[in-house]
């Protein structure tokens, strides 16, 4: 019940707010951060365990399921464990965020504007509570329209590009994955003689070895373009770069998330040889994207581009961290998630203000701002550091332990993801020199950041510190009454000695 | 059974129809009464319809069987007809020609439909054809003071002939072969011919060849985009949902019997028909600047996928191919709708700088179309996304996989210009390029009406999926 009012909220949140755009172009917003911190809210309170309904013997900590009528095995089950709640506390948190950014960015047709934002946020908690493949699968094509439409309508100069390409990249790789997600039904109707969409069914379907292989290419495709992997992931400065605030936000907040939340809640579990035996390739696709998205953050010119290149950078490490098979590896990938949301996020709501404030966003044209807004310059400077990952916040702890926890097997990859703090810290230090110090060349003259702004900022360090000095709770609620993931982590750890896989000398 | 002809009730009731009307035009001519008779023609024809429920699986004659399938597609198939009328009379009003007539020969070319869908013998066949077919030239030139639609209209007329004479020559064949016309005694014995001697294969091809004209799938699709850019908007509609898709029910009835995977030759012709319609209708589309030849190309496309469907094994195939049917009736009714809809009066509102800035200018029309657009793209939330996934299941459960890579690859690119098409609708352009009626009361009760089902089937398509399984497994 729980669950299902979670993920209606913001949806109905979103109707109301696109209709009372009639009545006042101002109570949208007011409506959709409040249905928001509602969401939030009940996220926590199940965190803290307040809305805990376990079931007899069911190793979710809350679920829900009902009929859906479509085809035969379809349901609408919805479940939470440690990795989901983590991850839709973060939605709820990011959403409000979001929302408050927006608050004066958005003068244009504000109710249609709330209606994509809290719709995107709902089909994102879709993503991050479907426990049946069907709804899951809804749920990801879900939070495309929406998403699409932010770029689309509030972007910048040249959004409809880039809309375009993060429209077509997400969504043909999504139904490279439904091929998969049926063929897998079909496989485990014909094996067991149960068709149903069901997760927890579908864990334990015997399956020839080849058919599988496909099975999880196709699951692949769609995680390793959202996440993105290095290939895949040319729609990605593109469109955070496009997107308005929101967007950039939710984008790099949680969009990503999903890929990853993908790859260690289906890829993995339901095809543990399989993917145990691309571990190799998939661990090296994460180092290069660590490495190069971090060399090319260092060339950016555009502010918005250059954060959309780090977050292709730290996605990598959390690629990294979900296939390198060990527990610390694990635990220090979803540490990662939730910093990388959060420090990505902020720094995308900075350059956001800097934008409303000096219309552009190109770092050649800053400069010399700390004596003029250093509310603004130091909020930066945290978030910079944090991105570069400085011990006491989250990113750090995160990055340390996949680190660590890849050193154990494979060392040689470990060394060259390590290269990737020397050049975070360039890069950061690269954004930061040229915002805040030099010479004001443009003379420009700037408001400091006013009380919500500051507002958000300090919401949002909060967490970080908390992530980075005592990262214990976290961990603890990722692991917490979580058999399935237990599972899943420790299973490939087995068959995963050094000597059987391509070690990392090949970077 | 008391009397013979009963089952031919709804068709009677429209013939009827049509005959009162000719009569009351020469009486006295008015638009508004000929519409009023067409409509309740129409309504009674669904309640005879709903008087054949009980005595389902029915045959009238040789020539006419009625079960739960036909009496489902004859349902869809009045009331996209009933909508069509809804929508043609605003467009009608104003455009100097009298537009009495128009109903009647709405009416025959309903009356073909439902023929063809009850059709099970090649005579019936044929009729119902060349009922639909003679009725919709002089449709489709009704604005005779455009010559753009009379160019579509003798465009029609000749690729139309040329099918028909295909179609007719491969009948020939098949009965000479078989020495029978009825539908279900041709199964068994096809099955036996087509494989061995290559006279039944070429009859076979050249039955295919006619039906594909009629679908539009490539490579038969030449005259589909003229034909839809030069129609008049509400007959573009009825084109692109009545003919094609009572077409497609006969198609579905032909091969009932015949299970497409015994014969690998066949599924061979129907693999390449796929893949090439759904390739070509897709990136052809891409090149398109006027909305009504972009809508052609997607339909092109869109039979492709229906012959992915079309192609699969038993317990989907016509589950899928119906539910794919009845979610592209409503979507390219509503597509065609705002078409209809934003017409000035001297032209049909088709160049994609009509649409510009649309979302300004008329919100909910522009929702409307962008709704329909993205149903068509097959994104969730409305019917084109459970469609395109049961298409999906279909092929997937036979084992089709090239035609499902096709499709996923073909779609993907085809999200392109419906994407196009939506950023124009939301683009930020100051002046109105275009000065479009104002919506009717009819018009928009339409377009609230399609959008509503599209969506309750787009979200809980639970109880339409089983009056199809229901429907379809009775007989």
């Amino acid at each position: 019940m729980i669950l299902a009012a979670i993920l209606f909220i913001p949806v109905c949140g979103g109707i109301i707010a696109w209709l009372t755009e009639y009545a006042s172009a101002k109570l949208p917003r007011w409506i959709s951060l409040i249905s928001l911190a509602v969401d939030f809210l009940l996220t926590a309170g199940l965190w803290l365990g307040f809305l805990h309904q376990p079931g007899a013997h069911s190793p979710w900590l809350a679920s829900a399921s009902a009929p859906w009528v479509l085809l035969p095995g379809v349901s609408f089950h919805l479940g939470v464990d440690g990795t989901s709640l983590v991850l839709i506390s973060l939605t709820g948190f990011l959403g409000c965020m979001a929302a408050a950014a927006s608050w004066n960015e958005i003068t244009e047709r504000t109710g249609f504007f709330y209606l994509c934002l809290t719709w995107t946020i709902a089909g994102v908690l879709g993503v991050f509570l479907s426990l049946d493949l069907f709804l899951f699968y809804f749920a990801w094509e879900f939070m495309l329209v929406p998403m699409y439409f932010l770029i689309n309508c509030w972007g910048h100069e040249d959004r409809f590009r880039a809309a375009v390409k993060f429209f077509l990249f997400t969504q043909l790789s999504g139904l490279f994955m439904l091929a998969s997600i049926i063929g897998l039904y079909f496989a485990h109707g014909r094996a067991t003689g149960v068709y149903t969409f069901d997760y927890e069914a579908l864990l334990h379907t015997p399956i020839a070895a080849p058919v599988t292989f496909l099975l999880l290419l196709g699951f692949l495709a769609a995680f390793l373009v959202k996440l993105p992997a290095v290939p895949f992931h040319t729609w990605l400065p593109d469109a955070h770069t496009q997107a308005p605030t929101a967007g950039s936000v939710i984008l790099a907040g949680l969009l990503l998330k999903t890929g990853a939340y993908g790859l260690l809640r289906f890829a993995i579990p339901l095809f543990p040889a399989e993917s145990t035996a691309a571990t190799g390739p998939l661990m090296v696709l994460g180092v290069v994207g660590v490495l190069y998205g971090a060399l090319l953050a260092f060339s950016q010119d555009d502010l918005k581009r250059l954060i959309a290149y780090t977050s292709i950078s730290h996605m990598g490490f959390v690629l990294l961290g979900l296939f390198a098979g060990s527990r610390l590896a694990f635990q220090g990938a979803m540490i990662q998630m939730v910093s990388h949301g959060l420090s990505t996020g902020a720094l995308f709501i900075l350059a956001g203000l800097l934008q409303e404030r000096l219309r552009t966003r190109s770092l050649r044209r800053m400069g010399g701002l700390w004596p003029v807004a250093p509310r603004l310059g130091g909020a930066s400077m945290f978030f910079a550091l944090a991105s570069l990952g400085l011990p006491g916040m989250g990113n750090f702890v995160g990055e340390f332990m996949v680190v660590l926890g890849v050193y154990q097997a494979h060392p040689g990859l470990a060394v060259a993801a390590s290269l990737g703090f020397v050049f975070s810290t360039a890069y950061a230090l690269r954004m930061i020199q040229r915002i805040c110090f030099g010479e004001n060349r443009e003379g420009w003259k700037v408001p400091d950041l006013s009380l919500r702004e500051m507002g958000i900022m300090a919401l949002m360090m909060v967490p970080l510190l908390w992530l980075g000095l005592s990262p214990q709770p976290l961990i603890d609620r990722v692991e917490k009454g979580n058999p399935s993931m237990a599972d899943t982590t420790s299973a490939p750890k087995p068959h995963l000695p050094g000597k059987t896989l391509p070690p990392g000398r090949r970077k | 059974m008391t009397f013979p002809l009963l089952p031919l009730l709804p068709l009677m009731i429209i013939a009827a129809t049509l005959v009162l009307s000719m009569v009351a035009i020469s009486v006295r001519r008015s638009h508004r009464a000929t519409f009023c008779l067409t409509l309740s023609g129409i309504l009674a024809a669904l309640a005879g319809l709903v008087a054949l429920l009980p005595l389902v699986p029915v045959q009238a004659g040789l020539l006419f069987l009625f079960d739960g399938f036909a009496l489902f597609y004859s349902a869809l198939v009045l009331a996209a007809g009933f909508l069509v009328a809804v929508l043609s009379y605003d467009y009608l009003e104003g455009r100097n020609t009298a537009p009495e007539e128009f109903y009647l020969l709405l009416l025959g070319a309903l009356l073909g439909a439902l023929a063809l869908i009850g059709a099970r013998h090649f005579v019936s066949f044929f009729l119902g054809l060349e009922v639909l077919s003679i009725s919709l030239y002089p449709l489709i030139a009704y604005l005779r003071a455009r010559p753009s639609h009379t160019e579509a209209g003798i465009k029609y007329l000749i690729v139309s002939g040329a099918s028909s004479a295909f179609l007719l020559y491969g009948m020939a064949i098949i009965y000479g072969l078989t020495g029978t016309m009825e539908f279900t005694l041709l199964g068994p014995k096809i099955s036996g011919l087509v494989d061995g001697r290559a006279a039944a294969l070429v009859g076979m091809v050249l039955l295919i060849t006619g039906i594909g004209f009629k679908l539009g799938v490539v490579p038969f699709h030449m005259w589909t985009p003229d034909v839809y850019e030069g129609a008049p908007a509400p007959v573009t509609a009825f084109i692109a949902t009545i003919s094609k898709g009572a077409v497609f029910a006969l198609f579905l009835r032909y091969f009932t019997d015949v299970s497409l995977r015994d014969h690998p030759r066949l599924l061979l012709v129907f693999t390449v028909i796929a893949i090439a319609s759904m390739a070509a209708g897709n990136l052809l589309a891409l090149f398109q600047h006027n909305i009504k030849r972009l809508l052609a190309y997607s339909s092109i496309a869109h039979f492709g996928y229906l012959l992915v469907a079309f192609m699969s094994a038993r317990p989907f195939r016509v589950t899928a191919v119906t539910y794919y049917l009845v979610a592209y009736f409503a979507t390219t009714l509503g597509a065609f709708g705002v078409v209809t809809l934003l017409s000035p009066k001297e032209r049909d509102a088709d160049a994609l700088s009509d649409y510009e800035g649309l979302f300004r200018r008329r919100p909910w029309l522009a929702g409307t179309f962008t709704l329909m657009l993205l149903s068509l793209a097959g994104m969730p939330l409305t019917a084109g996304f459970i469609a395109k996934v049961y298409v999906v299941v279909a092929g997937v459960g036979s084992f089709l996989w090239l035609p499902v890579i096709v499709l996923v690859v073909t779609s993907a690119i085809g999200l392109f210009y419906y994407l196009r098409v939506i950023a124009a609708l939301y683009k930020d352009t100051r002046p109105a390029p275009a000065i479009a009626p104002p919506a009717t009361l009819k018009g928009r009760a339409v377009m609230i009406l399609l959008s509503i089902l599209l969506i309750w089937w787009g979200v809980y398509p639970g109880p339409l999926v089983a009056l199809i399984s229901h429907i379809t497994l009775a007989p």
